[in-house]
C-alpha cells in the first residue's frame, strides 16, 4: 500500500478485501493463488446441488460421496507447498 | 498616649474582624473537605446532564432532517453540496481556549504533575529494579505519605476550628489572648506537617535542631534573642501582646528579626545585636515580607488553586518554596497588590509555572536513606552524623538566594536574558518552521537558537526533530501537519517513547491549549502509542495524567477520544501495567484524581474485558485500608455500567456482587456511590437482569427507611431504576412500599432530592403494575399540591424533570385529569410558570389526543390557551405556539366556535407593533391552517391570505419569513384555484422577495415558489418563471443545504411548466461561472431537468456546451451527464450510443477531473442498463477507463475502480477478470498490486461465478491444478 493510500476510502478497501480469505495480493505465487482457486471450486460444487448432481451421475458414485470427497480435497487441494527457492 | 492606646486597640479590633472573616473562609473550605456536604461533583447527575444534552441535541437534527425529509435528491449530490463552505465556517469561528469554558473542577487537571516514568517490570526479566526508577511499591509508599499527611492536615484544620469557636466564646472575656493563641497554633502546625512530610532520619535530626525549639515551648524566650533598636521594652517583657503585634504590621526590623530565628548565629541575618534592617539592605529587599507569610500558613489557604483544598499535588519539598503558595499571601495583614489580584484569578501562565515547578520539586526532592543505600556500596562507607553546628537552610529568603525558582516573587522579576533571543518581532521561524505563538517559547524556544545542527550530539539532534515535527503539527497548515504526523509516526520506535512523551505531554498541560490543538495532539498520541505498543508502559501514568482530564471534558468529542486513547493504551500496555500505573491513585486525596481514575478504569474495562478487571475490582471494593479505595472501586463499577450499556448484561450479576456489600458501608460516601451505581447497572441492563438484584433488593428498601439526605436520594435513584425491571407483581408491592416514604419526601426543599424524587415517581408510574386509581387515589393531590408552584419553574431541570413525570403520570390517568387539575393555571401571573403548565398540556393532548376533554374543559383550555398566548413576553416562544398548535390540531373540528375569535386575535396581532407579536402570529397561522380547512373555514381562510398579502412588505426579516410561511400553509390547505389573492398576483410580489438574503426568507420563499411552480405554473406568465430562474441562480449560493435543495427542485418544477430549452440556457451559461459550489449546483439543476423532462430534450444542448474549449464548462457537462445517468437509470440505455463519443474523449483527455467524471458517468450508465443489451458500448467504453487504472489521486481512482465495479455488474465479472489475468503476475510489482486490488473486488463482489471463468492451469510434479471435474461430461 503506498503512504498516500493509508488515509483515504482506499486503505478502507483494502482493508475489508483483507477480510476474505480467498483475496489476494502482490506477492501472491502459483500455487497459492491455484489453491485459492481449487477451494472455490469445491466450495461452489458442494454449494450448487444440480453441479453436485451431475458430477455424481458422471462419476457414477452416490451424491453424499461426492459431496464428501469434495469437503476432504478441500484440505490440501494441491498437494503439498512445493520447496521455497528463495529460502 | 492614649491616642496612641486607642489606635492601637482600633487596629486590632479591625485585624480581629478580618482575621476571623478569614478563619471562617477558610473554615468553610475545610468543612467542605471534611463532610462533602457540599460536594456538588460527586455522581450520576453530571453523567446524565451530559446525556440529556446529548438527546435535546439530537431531538434538534432529528428535527431538522424531518423538516427536509420533503425533498428528493439524492444524497451523494447533495453531500457533494456543502464542500466549498465548511471552510469558511471554520475560518469564522474563533478558536477557543479550552480553559476559557473549564469549570473551577476540571481546571483541577492543572493540579497534577506528570510523574517521572516508572519502572516496567516485564521489560526487566528477573532484575531487581534498579533504584532510580520508581516502582510500584515507591508510588504506593508516596501516596501513603501523601495521605497521612493529608489526614494530619485535616485533624489540626478541625482542631483549630474547634479553637477558633472556643476564641470566638472566649473573645468577650479575654480579646488580647485570642489572636496570640492563633498565631501560636498556626506556628505549630506548620512544624508538624514537616514532621509528617520527611519521613526519613534527616526529618528527626530536624526535629531535635534549634529549629523547632521555640515552637516547643511557647515561651518565647529564644525568639526574641535578636532584639531590635526599637523593641527593647517590649522584650524584656516578653508579654502575649507584642507577639500579636508582630503578627500586625510587618515594619522592616521585625522582618530582619523573623529571618533570624532559624539559625541564630549562623546566617548572616542573625547577627544578633544592633541589627537594622538597614544594616543588611541586601536580605531584607530580597525577603519580601510576602514568602516570610506564606510560609507560616502556607497550609491554610486552599483557595490557592481554584477549589483544591489543601494541595492536592504539592510534594513534600514544594512545600518549602515560596513559590508553591504565592497566594498565601491573601492572608496577610497588608496584602501586596499583587496577592490581592492573585486571589480573583490566576493567569494560566501562572499555572504552568506553578505546575512545572511542583514538577521540578518533585524530582529534586531529597535522596532517603534508603535510596542512598541503594546507591554506594555496603563496605567501605561510613555514615557521619552531621555536625552538631548545621542547621539545614529553611529559610525562604535564603532559599531564594540560594536557587532562584522560576517563579520568583509574584510581582517582578529582571527577565533574564538571552541573546540568542528576539523578543518584539516573532522572529522568522526558521527552516519552514511554522509560527509560533507566544507561549509556545516555553516549549519550542530551542528551535530558534540558531545552532549549528551538526555540532549537537545525537540526541539533541533527535530532540530537535522531535520538536520540531511536533510544532509543526501544532501550529502547522494542514500540508505541513499531514506530513509531520505521518514522520512522527513512522519513527516512532526511533524516536523512543521517552523523548517522545516528554515533549508531548507536557504541551498537553499547557494552560493555554485551545481545542484543535489539543485534538491534533491527543492524535499524536494515539498514532505514536500504536506503533510503540509495549514500548509505552514506562509512561502510562504519565500519559494517563494528561488523557484523564478528557474524560471529564464538556466536549463530546474529547470524551470520545480520550477514551479511544485510554482504550488503546491499555491494549498496548496490557492490564496488569494498567492496574500497577492506576492503583495508587483509587484512594488519591484528590477527589478529583479519584474520580478521572475511576472513569479511566472503566474505559480500561471496556477495552479488555469486563472478567479480566473483575478480581482486582473485586478486591478494590472490598478495601479495608480506606474508604476512598472502596468508593473508587464502586465507582468504576458505575462508570463501567454507563459507559458499557447493555454490554454489562453477562456480568451483572458479579458486578452487582462486588458492590452490594456497600450498601451497608459504614462510610455515607461509600453508601451513595453503591446506590448510584446500582441505579446505573439498572439502568444499563433494562429491561433485562432483575435477578441480579434479587440480593440488593432487601438493603434497598430497608434502607430508605432509615437513610435521609443525600443517601436517601441515591438510594430511591436506585430503587427507581430497578422497579422498571421487575414483573408487574412484584413492580406494583415495590411500589407501594416506596411511595410513602417518596410522598413524604415530595416536601422535601432540598432540590436534588426533588429531582430524584421526580424521576423515581415517573419510573414507577410508568410501569405495569402500577394501576390508575391508586395513582390518582394516592400520588396525585400530593403530588400537585408540592410540585405544581411557581418555584418548580426558575430551573430548567426541574422544569424538565416535572413535565416528564406529569405527562408520564398522564399516560396512566389520563388527559382529564391532569389538564383539568392545571388548565386554571393557564392564567398564572408567572410567565415561566404558565409556560410550563402549557408545554405540559401540549406533550399529554399530543400524546393521547383531546376526545376526553369535555365541553367545559374544552372551552376554559382555548380560553388559558388564547390568554397565555397573549400574554407571552419572553423569547422562547415556541412553547406557545407548539401548546396552540398541538391543542388546536387535537380538538379538531371541536375548535369551529372558536376559530373567530382566534382569527381576530391573530389579526390584531399581525398588526402589532412589536416584531415579536406579529412574528408569532404569522407562525401561528401555519400551526392552524390545517384545522381551519377541516372546520371549513375557506372563506376566513382566505381573509387571512390576503391579510398576509398585505403584510408582505414586512421590513423584519424573521417576521417576513414567517409570513411567507403562513402564506404557504394556506396555499397548501385551499389549493391553488381558490387562493386569494389569485396566484397570478402572488407570485410576481414574491419575485423580488427571492433576492433576501435572510435565510428564513429565503427558505420560506423558495418553500412558497416551488410548491407554487409544482403545482400551479400555468397561472403564471411564462416570462415571470424565466424571471424567476434568474433569481434562483443566486439561491444556488446559498449556505443552508435546504434552501439549495429547494431550489435545485424548483428548476425542475419550472422546466417541467415552460418547457427546458430556457431554463437549460440559462443554466448551462451559469456553468461558466468561477465558484464551485455554484457549478455544482447548476449541474445538479440540469440533470433534475433532464429527469422531469425526459433526458432527449436536455441531451443534444448538453452535449453541445461540451465543445466550448472551457475547463469548467466541460466538467459541468459532464458531471450533469453523470447526474444524470444516476437518475434516469434504465432510461439511459437510449442514450448510450449517443454519448458514448464525448465520454471517449473525456476519459482520454489530460485533465484528471475529466477522467475522473467520465468514469463515474460511466459507472451510472453501466449499473443503469446493466442487463438491458448494451455490453458492446461498455466494452468499448471499459477499453477507453481500463487505461486509468494506475491512477494514484484517490478520487480519481475512486472513481475508476467503481466504473469497473460498474462494469462487473453489466458485463459479468468473467469479462473483467480476464481484463485482469494480464497482470496479476507482472514482473513489476507496481503494476501486480493495482491488478491484485481489482481483482480482490472482483473477487468479492461474485466469488461464486468467477469458479467458471479461472484460467486453466497446467499441473507441476506434485502439485495439481487443474480443474478435472469441470471437464466431465455426460
Amino acid at each position: 500500500m503506498q503512504a498516500s493510500d493509508r488515509f483515504n476510502i482506499n486503505s478502507q478497501l483494502e482493508h475489508l478485501q483483507a477480510k476474505y480469505v480467498g483475496t489476494g495480493h502482490a506477492d501472491l505465487n502459483r500455487f497459492e493463488w491455484a489453491v485459492n482457486i481449487q477451494r472455490d471450486s469445491y466450495a461452489s460444487y458442494v454449494g450448487h446441488y444440480p453441479m453436485l448432481t451431475y458430477f455424481a451421475i458422471a462419476e457414477n458414485e452416490s451424491i453424499a460421496r461426492e459431496r464428501y470427497n469434495f469437503m476432504q480435497k478441500m484440505l490440501l487441494p494441491c498437494g503439498l507447498p512445493p520447496e521455497r527457492e528463495d529460502d | 498616649m492614649d491616642t496612641v492606646d486607642s489606635d492601637a486597640a482600633r487596629i486590632q479590633e479591625e485585624r480581629r474582624k478580618k482575621e476571623q472573616e478569614l478563619a471562617s473562609l477558610t473554615a468553610v473550605a475545610f468543612d467542605k473537605d471534611l463532610y462533602g456536604e457540599s460536594n456538588r461533583f460527586e455522581g450520576y447527575e453530571r453523567s446524565i446532564a451530559v446525556n440529556e444534552d446529548e438527546e435535546d441535541q439530537d431531538a434538534g437534527e432529528r428535527e431538522v432532517a424531518r423538516r427536509l425529509a420533503s425533498y428528493t435528491a439524492p444524497k451523494s449530490v447533495m453531500k457533494e453540496l456543502p464542500r466549498g463552505m465548511e471552510d469558511e465556517d471554520v475560518g469564522f469561528k474563533k478558536p477557543s481556549k479550552i480553559i476559557d469554558r473549564e469549570d473551577e473542577y476540571r481546571q483541577r487537571r492543572l493540579n497534577r504533575i506528570i510523574s517521572p516514568e516508572r519502572n516496567d517490570p516485564f521489560a526487566m526479566g528477573e532484575k531487581t529494579p534498579d533504584v532510580n526508577v520508581r516502582t510500584y511499591a515507591d508510588i504506593m509508599k508516596e501516596e501513603a505519605l501523601k495521605r497521612e499527611k493529608e489526614e494530619t492536615l485535616r485533624a489540626i484544620a478541625m482542631k483549630k476550628k474547634e479553637e477558633e469557636e472556643n476564641k470566638a466564646l472566649d473573645r468577650g472575656k479575654d480579646a488580647s489572648t485570642a489572636p496570640a493563641q492563633a498565631t501560636q497554633k498556626r506556628r505549630n502546625r506548620w512544624d508538624q506537617s514537616q514532621d509528617q512530610d520527611s519521613s526519613s532520619k534527616k526529618a528527626k535530626t530536624a526535629a531535635s535542631s534549634d529549629w523547632d525549639m521555640p515552637d516547643s515551648t511557647p515561651g518565647i524566650g529564644r525568639w526574641d534573642a535578636t532584639p531590635t533598636p526599637g523593641r527593647v521594652a517590649a522584650d524584656a517583657t516578653p508579654s502575649l501582646s507584642r507577639r500579636n503585634r508582630w503578627d500586625e504590621t510587618p515594619t522592616p526590623g521585625r522582618l530582619a528579626d523573623a529571618d533570624a530565628t532559624p539559625a541564630a548565629g549562623v546566617t548572616p541575618g542573625a547577627t544578633p545585636a544592633g541589627m537594622t534592617w538597614d544594616a543588611t539592605p541586601k536580605l531584607a529587599g530580597l525577603a519580601t515580607p510576602t514568602p516570610k507569610r506564606q510560609r507560616s500558613r502556607w497550609d491554610e489557604t486552599p483557595a490557592s488553586m481554584g477549589s483544591a483544598t489543601p494541595l492536592p499535588g504539592a510534594t513534600p519539598a514544594a512545600a518549602y518554596t515560596p513559590g508553591v503558595t504565592p497566594v498565601g499571601g491573601v492572608d496577610l495583614a497588608t496584602p501586596t497588590p499583587g496577592a490581592i489580584n492573585l486571589r480573583g484569578a490566576i493567569t494560566p501562565e501562572q499555572y504552568n509555572l506553578l505546575r512545572w515547578e511542583r514538577d521540578i520539586e518533585e524530582r529534586n526532592r531529597p535522596l532517603t536513606d534508603e535510596e542512598l543505600d541503594a546507591m554506594f556500596p555496603q563496605e567501605g562507607y561510613v555514615i557521619l552524623p552531621p555536625p552538631a553546628t548545621y542547621v539545614p537552610i529553611r529559610t525562604p529568603a535564603r532559599k531564594l538566594l540560594a536557587t532562584p525558582t522560576p517563579l520568583g516573587t509574584p510581582l517582578y522579576t529582571i527577565p533574564e536574558e538571552n541573546r540568542g533571543q528576539q523578543f518584539d518581532v516573532p522572529k522568522e521561524a526558521p527552516g519552514g518552521l511554522p509560527f509560533f505563538k507566544p507561549e509556545d517559547y516555553q516549549y519550542f524556544g530551542a528551535l530558534l537558537n540558531e545552532e549549528d545542527e551538526e555540532e549537537l550530539s545525537a540526541e539533541e539532534q533527535k530532540e530537535r526533530k522531535i520538536m520540531k515535527l511536533l510544532l509543526k503539527v501544532k501550529n502547522g497548515t494542514p500540508p505541513q501537519r499531514k506530513t509531520a504526523l505521518r514522520q512522527l509516526t513512522d519513527k516512532a520506535r526511533e524516536f523512543g517513547a521517552g523523548p517522545l512523551f516528554n515533549r508531548i505531554l507536557p504541551l498537553l498541560m499547557q494552560p493555554t491549549l485551545e481545542d484543535q490543538e489539543r485534538h491534533l495532539l491527543v492524535k499524536v498520541i494515539d498514532r505514536v502509542l500504536y506503533k510503540l505498543d509495549e514500548l509505552v508502559r514506562p509512561f502510562v501514568h504519565k500519559i494517563l495524567v494528561v488523557i484523564e482530564p478528557l474524560l471529564i471534558d464538556e466536549d463530546y468529542y474529547a470524551r470520545v477520544e480520550g477514551r479511544e486513547i485510554i482504550s488503546n493504551l491499555s491494549k498496548a500496555a496490557g492490564l496488569a501495567t494498567m492496574i500497577a500505573a492506576m492503583r495508587p491513585d483509587i484512594d488519591n486525596i484528590d477527589e478529583y484524581v479519584r474520580n478521572t481514575t475511576a472513569r479511566a478504569f472503566s474505559v480500561v474495562a471496556s477495552a479488555l474485558g469486563i472478567p479480566a478487571l473483575l478480581p482486582f475490582l473485586k478486591a478494590v471494593c472490598q478495601s479495608k485500608k480506606s474508604w476512598q479505595a472502596r468508593h473508587t472501586g464502586i465507582k468504576i463499577v458505575q462508570q463501567i455500567a454507563i459507559l458499557m450499556g447493555c454490554a454489562v448484561l453477562p456480568h451483572l450479576r458479579s458486578l452487582v456482587e462486588i458492590i452490594e456489600h456497600g450498601l451497608n458501608d459504614e462510610n455515607q460516601k461509600v453508601r451513595t456511590i453503591t446506590a448510584l451505581s446500582l441505579a446505573a447497572l439498572a439502568e444499563a441492563a433494562a429491561p433485562y437482569g432483575i435477578e441480579s438484584f434479587d440480593s440488593v433488593l432487601k438493603p434497598l428498601w430497608k434502607g430508605i427507611r432509615s437513610h435521609r439526605g443525600k443517601v436517601l436520594a441515591a438510594f430511591l435513584k436506585a430503587i427507581g431504576f430497578i422497579i422498571p425491571l421487575m414483573d408487574a407483581m412484584y413492580a406494583s408491592y415495590y411500589t407501594k412500599e416506596v411511595m410513602f416514604i417518596l410522598i413524604r419526601e415530595f416536601q422535601s426543599p432540598d432540590e436534588e432530592m426533588k429531582k430524584i424524587v421526580l424521576k423515581v415517581v415517573k419510573q414507577c408510574v410508568s410501569t405495569e403494575g402500577v394501576e390508575a386509581d391508586y395513582i390518582r387515589s394516592d400520588i396525585l393531590p400530593e403530588f400537585f399540591r408540592n410540585f405544581w408552584v411557581r418555584r418548580m419553574a426558575l430551573d430548567r431541570r426541574n422544569y424538565r424533570q416535572l413535565v416528564d413525570t406529569t405527562v408520564e403520570i398522564a399516560n396512566k390517568v389520563g388527559v382529564a385529569d391532569i389538564v383539568g387539575r392545571i388548565v386554571e393555571d393557564l392564567k398564572d401571573e408567572s410567565e415561566p410558570y404558565r409556560r410550563m403548565v402549557m408545554e405540559t398540556i401540549e406533550k399529554v393532548v399530543a400524546n393521547l389526543g383531546a376526545s376526553d376533554i369535555d365541553a367545559r374543559l374544552e372551552e376554559l383550555l382555548i380560553d388559558g390557551i388564547l390568554y397565555a398566548f397573549q400574554e407571552q413576553t419572553s423569547d422562547d416562544a415556541n412553547v406557545m405556539l407548539n401548546g396552540f398548535g398541538a391543542v388546536v390540531n387535537a380538538l379538531g373540528q371541536r375548535v369551529k366556535p372558536y376559530l373567530p375569535q382566534i382569527c381576530g386575535t391573530i389579526k390584531w396581532r399581525l398588526n402589532n407593533k412589536s416584531a415579536k407579536v406579529r412574528q408569532q402570529a404569522a407562525d401561528l397561522i401555519s400551526r392552524i391552517a390545517v384545522v381551519m380547512k377541516q372546520c371549513q373555514e375557506e372563506q376566513l381562510m382566505g381573509h387571512l391570505g390576503v391579510v398576509l398579502y398585505e403584510y408582505l412588505g414586512e421590513e423584519y426579516p424573521e417576521v417576513l419569513g414567517s409570513i411567507l410561511g403562513a402564506l404557504k400553509a394556506i396555499v397548501n390547505v385551499i389549493g391553488m384555484t381558490k387562493m386569494t389573492p389569485p396566484i397570478k398576483d402572488l407570485l410576481p410580489r414574491l419575485t423580488p422577495i427571492l433576492k433576501n438574503r435572510h435565510e428564513k426568507v429565503q427558505e420560506n420563499c423558495i418553500d412558497l415558489v416551488g410548491r407554487i411552480a409544482d403545482r400551479g405554473a400555468e397561472f403564471v406568465p411564462a416570462r415571470e418563471w424565466m424571471r424567476i430562474c434568474f433569481e434562483l441562480l443566486e439561491m444556488l449560493k446559498a449556505h443552508k443545504k435546504g434552501i439549495r435543495r429547494a431550489t435545485v427542485n424548483t428548476f425542475g418544477y419550472i422546466a417541467k411548466a415552460i418547457g427546458p430549452q430556457d431554463v437549460l440556457a440559462t443554466l448551462l451559461n451559469n456553468l461558466k461561472v468561477q465558484e464551485r459550489q455554484n457549478r455544482v449546483c447548476t449541474t445538479v439543476a440540469i440533470a433534475i431537468v433532464a429527469e422531469t423532462c425526459s433526458p432527449f430534450t436536455v441531451l443534444p444542448a448538453l452535449m453541445n456546451e461540451y465543445r466550448v474549449p472551457e475547463l469548467n464548462v466541460q466538467n459541468g457537462v459532464l458531471k450533469s451527464l453523470s447526474f444524470l445517468f444516476e437518475y434516469i437509470g434504465e432510461m439511459g440505455k437510449d442514450y448510450i450510443y449517443a454519448v458514448t463519443p464525448l465520454l471517449e474523449d473525456a476519459l482520454m483527455d489530460r485533465d484528471l477531473v475529466h477522467r475522473q467524471t467520465a468514469a463515474s458517468a460511466v459507472k451510472h450508465m453501466a449499473l443503469g442498463v446493466a442487463g438491458l443489451g448494451c455490453e458492446d458500448a461498455l466494452v468499448h467504453l471499459l477499453n477507453y477507463v481500463w487505461p486509468n487504472i494506475f491512477e494514484t489521486s484517490p478520487h480519481v481512482i475512486n472513481a475508476v475502480m467503481e466504473a469497473i465495479e460498474g462494469m462487473r455488474v453489466a458485463l459479468g465479472p468473467t469479462a473483467v477478470l480476464n481484463y485482469c489475468l494480464q497482470g496479476l503476475f507482472h514482473p513489476a510489482r507496481k503494476v501486480r498490486e493495482v491488478y491484485w486490488k481489482i481483482y480482490n473486488s472482483l473477487y468479492i463482489g461474485s466469488q461464486d461465478a468467477l469458479v467458471s471463468a479461472y484460467p486453466a492451469l497446467e499441473d507441476e510434479e506434485n502439485n495439481i491444478y487443474s480443474r478435472p471435474e469441470l471437464v466431465m461430461f455426460v
